[in-house]
C-alpha cells in the first residue's frame, strides 16, 4: 500500500461525507459546500491517476475547479433569488415544484 | 517516513473538517471546517507532485470561492446559530446508508482501478524528471495550452455565461 492507493480511499470518504451532507441537512447553502466537497475529493482521484495514466489529468481539475467556480457563482445568486422571496433558505420549504 | 507522517496528518485534517462541516450548527463554523478540510487537500496534492494544483486550490477555492460562500452568509444575515437543521431520524438512517453504499461502490471501483493501472503506469522516477525538465507549471501548462486549447477556450465562455447569469438572477427587480 503507497500514498496513491490511500488517497483513492480518501477521495471516497470525502465524496461519501459530501453525499451524506447533501442529504442530511437542509440549509441550501451548506447542501452547496458539501458538493464543492464532493468536487474537491474527484479532484483528489484526477490527481492520483494524474500520476500513473498521464499529467493531462490535472488540466481537467482545472476544468472542474472552473465549472465549480461558475456553478458557485450562479448557484448562490438563486439563493440570493429565493431568499427574496421567501426569507429562508431551507430547502424543504422551497416546494413549489414538488408533486 | 515523513511523507506518510504528513499523508496521514492532512487525511485526519481533511475528514475531521468534513465531518465537522456537516454536523457544524453555525454556516460560518460550517464554511471555516470546509477550509480546513481544503486546506489538508491541498496538502495531499503537494504529496501526490501535484505543486501547481495545490497552490491553485488553494487560491481559487480555499479563497475565492469560500469568500463568496461566506459573503452570501453575510448577506443574508445567516451567520449565526440555530437549532441544528439535520434531517429526522428516519432520513438519517437513509442518508447514512446511501453514504455507506456509495463509498463501498467508490472503493472497489477506485480499488480495481489501482491495481490495473499503477501497474503499467509511469512510475515516481518518470513523475520526478517531468518536473524535472518541465517544472511544476509547465507540467500542466503545456498540455492544457497544446491538447486542450479549444476547452480551455470555451471554460472562458462558461465563466463569462455565469457572470451574466449571476448577475441576472441576483438583481433587485426593477420597480
Amino acid at each position: 500500500m503507497n500514498i496513491e492507493t490511500y488517497s483513492l480511499i480518501l477521495s471516497a470518504l470525502l465524496f461519501a461525507i459530501g453525499t451524506a451532507g447533501v442529504l442530511l441537512r437542509r440549509n441550501a447553502i451548506i447542501i452547496f459546500m458539501c458538493i464543492e466537497l464532493m468536487l474537491n475529493a474527484v479532484n483528489l482521484t484526477l490527481v492520483v491517476f494524474s500520476r500513473s495514466l498521464g499529467i493531462e489529468a490535472q488540466v481537467f481539475v482545472f476544468f472542474v475547479m472552473a465549472v465549480a467556480a461558475a456553478e458557485a457563482a450562479v448557484g448562490l445568486a438563486i439563493i440570493i433569488a429565493i431568499f427574496r422571496h421567501y426569507e429562508l433558505v431551507d430547502v424543504d420549504r422551497f416546494n413549489l415544484l414538488k408533486w | 517516513m515523513i511523507a506518510d507522517f504528513f499523508f496521514v496528518l492532512f487525511a485526519v485534517m481533511a475528514i475531521g473538517g468534513a465531518i465537522s462541516m456537516v454536523l457544524a450548527r453555525n454556516p460560518v463554523a460550517s464554511l471555516l471546517y470546509l477550509v480546513v478540510a481544503f486546506f489538508a487537500l491541498s496538502g495531499t496534492f503537494v504529496l501526490l507532485d501535484a505543486h501547481f494544483i495545490a497552490a491553485v486550490n488553494l487560491i481559487v477555492y480555499a479563497g475565492a470561492i469560500m469568500v463568496l460562500f461566506l459573503f452570501v452568509i453575510m448577506l443574508l444575515n445567516l451567520g449565526r446559530s440555530e437549532k441544528v437543521d439535520l434531517r429526522g431520524p428516519l432520513n438519517r438512517i437513509v442518508a447514512i446508508t446511501v453514504a455507506g453504499a456509495f463509498f463501498a461502490l467508490l472503493f472497489v471501483a477506485l480499488s480495481a482501478g489501482s491495481q490495473t493501472e499503477m501497474a503499467g503506469g509511469m512510475g515516481q522516477a518518470t513523475v520526478d524528471a517531468m518536473l524535472q525538465s518541465r517544472g511544476a507549471v509547465g507540467v500542466v501548462a503545456d498540455p492544457m495550452f497544446r491538447s486542450y486549447l479549444v476547452p480551455f477556450e470555451i471554460t472562458s465562455l462558461l465563466l463569462l455565461a455565469a457572470i451574466v447569469g449571476a448577475i441576472v438572477l441576483a438583481r433587485r427587480r426593477a420597480p
